[in-house]
């Protein structure tokens, strides 16, 4: 244990003096968490820590190898630049919880077993859930809803974690591989809730656009790629999840043509990338894993790039529907530059990270002969520019001018968005120390002349439908439904049950209780009693005073004097003969 | 320098030269494909020279309207209140 300090440890201790800090002082104590949580990451060493025993079986607090570094790697990089990026906040609690947050993030992304791994992966969703309730407001609602969703699909998980430590007698969070069971499919269910794939992606949403500006930022990164590690993890090559991650990447992209929240728009997107790797970790091959892994690592720096360029946006003018947003490209030039940089990065353009990660899953959707898959997740990423780097950038910044009061926003954001297109870049550049660090060896060549053409011309040809169908983009004043449907309007139906039906039926029954049953039982009772008293009583008594006076008159008849018993005996004597020669006769 | 940049794509003064721009860099794609060596082509279309940019702009196409087509006609896409 010496030579190992849990990342996880450093957050969640780390969150607990931000409050007895201000100013300056909080601000480089803010940055140091961060840092030496990056620091604990490189300094890991592959193998196992914290071995012990829980309930009868065997307990393990940290696995570390190639793909637990990998995530915790961009885990602490994220970290770093989500708490540069919210320096300017003065509220603790959101602070702490990021940073409980992210430590709950590394505790997933190194639990050796399932208990580990569960307490973790709630510690997660109740840290986060706070991103959302510290809007306040209307956001109380969405908060809750979050919350809800997440408590339930822990308890699906926990249940298949007792069920498949019952069937394996084993905790061990490993490859589940084999036959599935009920245990198996229910920690499946568990992890595609919380990587928000259809039909249970509404939590996502509905919460992150309602979620604070820095706050969402912490939330594009953590929750689902920490659960497309756990994928990775216990169920790689699981066939179903092929379909489940193609499906999804183009019911994103779908639901993004329509979407008028900026935020909601890049979380759509998210559903979308993450199908990408569900689909990657479907497929299984080596290949396969490498591209799911580093596009989960390039798509948690654009990611967070984009949320927090949306973010400086609402942060600047209040403001977070492409309908009310327009011509603040001359107010913020650098925001939009950034912005962009994180755009091009998730559309996947030459020199840009998307381009070296996404078509690792696509090659290997290829080689796995799977046309289909490719042709779809192909359609997507042109889905993926038209809207986070066309439709979003053109009436978020360009567009009808609204004659919005603008301004860049704070030092620090555009400090953060800067570390994070740097990134973007560097990886895209050189895409050599991103491969070093993937679980599998890497034989993957992203730069060939045929592949930066088709991905240019994918993309550019985009543009033109872009440019001749601009106006068939115009946003609307909706909203979209999706899978939240039903248990928004469950939950009203459930309430009105409950308020009507049940209500009116439970009044029912008291009121005849009041008006009717109880006098009824009050009535009998006193009747009762009055029949207990003079009946059953007189009764008993009336016996038990016969008895008393008998006993008296018998007590008379012993008087003690020989000559009396004499006499009864010769009475006795005389009648016993009259009765013999009665009978006799 | 990124202001000019910025600039460009928003001005309206420079309509005509962006406009311009696309045109040539949409051009020069569908040249370069023509070109670029594809000597481990494994589909039928990868061996086919600007089969990307069709299927771009076919895939743009469809998303539009597919998801105009989901949101207006089968009712995804509902007033701001839909849940008051």
């Amino acid at each position: 244990m010496t030579d190992f300090v849990h990342p996880a440890v450093i957050f969640i201790l780390g969150a607990l003096p931000i409050p007895f800090f201000t100013g300056p002082v909080r601000k480089a104590y803010l940055v140091l968490v961060p840092v030496l949580a990056a620091a604990a990451v490189m300094a890991v060493e592959p193998g196992s820590y914290g071995e012990t025993q829980f309930i009868g079986r065997e307990i393990l607090i940290a696995k570390v190898d190639k793909l637990s570094i990998v995530f915790a790697t961009v885990f602490t990089m994220m970290a770093l630049i989500g708490t540069v990026y919210s320096l300017h906040l003065r509220d603790a609690g959101q602070h702490m919880a990021a940073f409980v947050y992210v430590g709950s993030a590394l505790g997933v992304v190194f639990a050796g077993d399932y208990l580990t791994l569960y307490l973790f992966w709630e510690a997660m969703a109740f840290a986060s859930a706070y991103l959302v309730f510290a809007r306040g407001g209307e956001a109380i609602r969405a908060a809750f809803r979050y919350l809800m969703v997440h408590i339930a699909g822990g308890v699906v998980l926990l249940g298949g974690i007792l069920l498949h430590a019952a069937a394996t007698g084993s905790l061990l969070f490993g490859p589940v591989g084999g036959a599935m069971n009920m245990g198996s499919y229910l920690i499946l269910a568990g992890f595609l809730l919380n990587a928000a794939v259809p039909p249970l992606n509404a939590w996502l949403t509905d919460a992150y656009p309602e979620a604070t500006v820095t706050g969402a930022v912490f939330m594009s990164a953590f929750t689902t790629k920490a659960a497309v590690y756990v994928l990775a993890r216990a169920f790689p090559g699981t066939e179903l999840l092929v379909w489940l991650g193609t499906v999804m990447a183009l019911y994103g992209v779908i639901y993004a043509v329509l979407e008028n929240d900026c935020r909601r728009l890049l979380a759509y997107h998210i559903v979308s990338q993450v199908g990408y790797m569900v689909a990657g970790i479907g497929i299984g091959t080596e290949l396969a894993i490498n591209g799911a892994t580093s596009h989960a690592f390039a798509h948690i720096l654009y990611k967070g790039l984009l949320f927090m360029g949306a973010g400086a946006v609402i942060y600047v003018t209040g403001r977070r529907k492409l309908t009310e947003l327009g011509g603040l490209y001359r107010a913020m030039p650098l925001t939009v530059a950034l912005y962009m940089i994180g755009a091009f990065a998730i559309s996947a353009f030459p020199f840009f990270s998307g381009f070296v990660s996404k078509s690792m899953v696509v090659a290997a959707a290829g080689q796995d002969h799977r046309a289909l898959v490719m042709l779809a997740l192909t359609m997507a990423s042109s889905g993926t520019f038209l809207h986070t780097g066309l439709k979003l950038p053109y009436y978020m910044f360009f567009g009808t001018d609204r004659g919005l009061q603008a301004r860049e926003p704070p030092g620090n954001m555009l400090v953060a968005m800067g570390m994070a297109a740097a990134l973007c870049i560097a990886i895209g550049v050189f895409p050599g120390p991103l491969y070093a660090l993937l679980p599998y060896p890497v034989e993957f060549e992203p730069y060939t002349g045929v592949h930066v053409t088709e991905s240019l011309g994918i993309l550019m040809f985009t543009a033109l439908g872009f440019v001749i169908f601009l106006r068939a983009l115009d946003p609307e004043n909706t909203i979209s439904l999706d899978t939240d449907w039903f248990y928004r309007k469950g939950a009203r139906a459930f309430m009105w049950i409950a308020e009507r039906p049940l209500a009116r039926y439970e009044k029912a029954v008291s009121d005849f209780s009041e008006t009717a049953a109880l006098p009824f039982l009050h009535r009998s009772a006193r009747r009762g009693l009055q029949l207990d008293l003079q009946g059953v009583d007189g009764l008993v008594n009336g016996v038990a005073r016969s008895i008393l006076d008998g006993g008296g008159v018998l007590r008379r008849l012993q008087t003690g004097v020989v000559t009396h018993y004499a006499l009864a005996m010769i009475a006795g004597l005389f009648a016993a003969i009259l009765l013999f020669a009665v009978v006799w006769r | 320098m990124i202001k000019s940049v910025v600039d460009f794509f928003g001005d309206a003064e420079h309509a005509r030269p962006r406009r311009w721009l696309f045109y040539l860099v949409l051009v020069l794609i569908v040249l370069a494909d023509f070109v670029v060596p594809r000597e481990h082509a494994e589909y039928l279309w990868e061996r086919l020279p600007g089969w990307s940019a069709a299927y771009g702009f076919f895939s743009c196409v469809l998303l539009i309207f597919v998801s105009k087509f989901l949101g207006h006609r089968a009712g995804l896409m509902r007033r701001e209140d839909y849940y008051d």
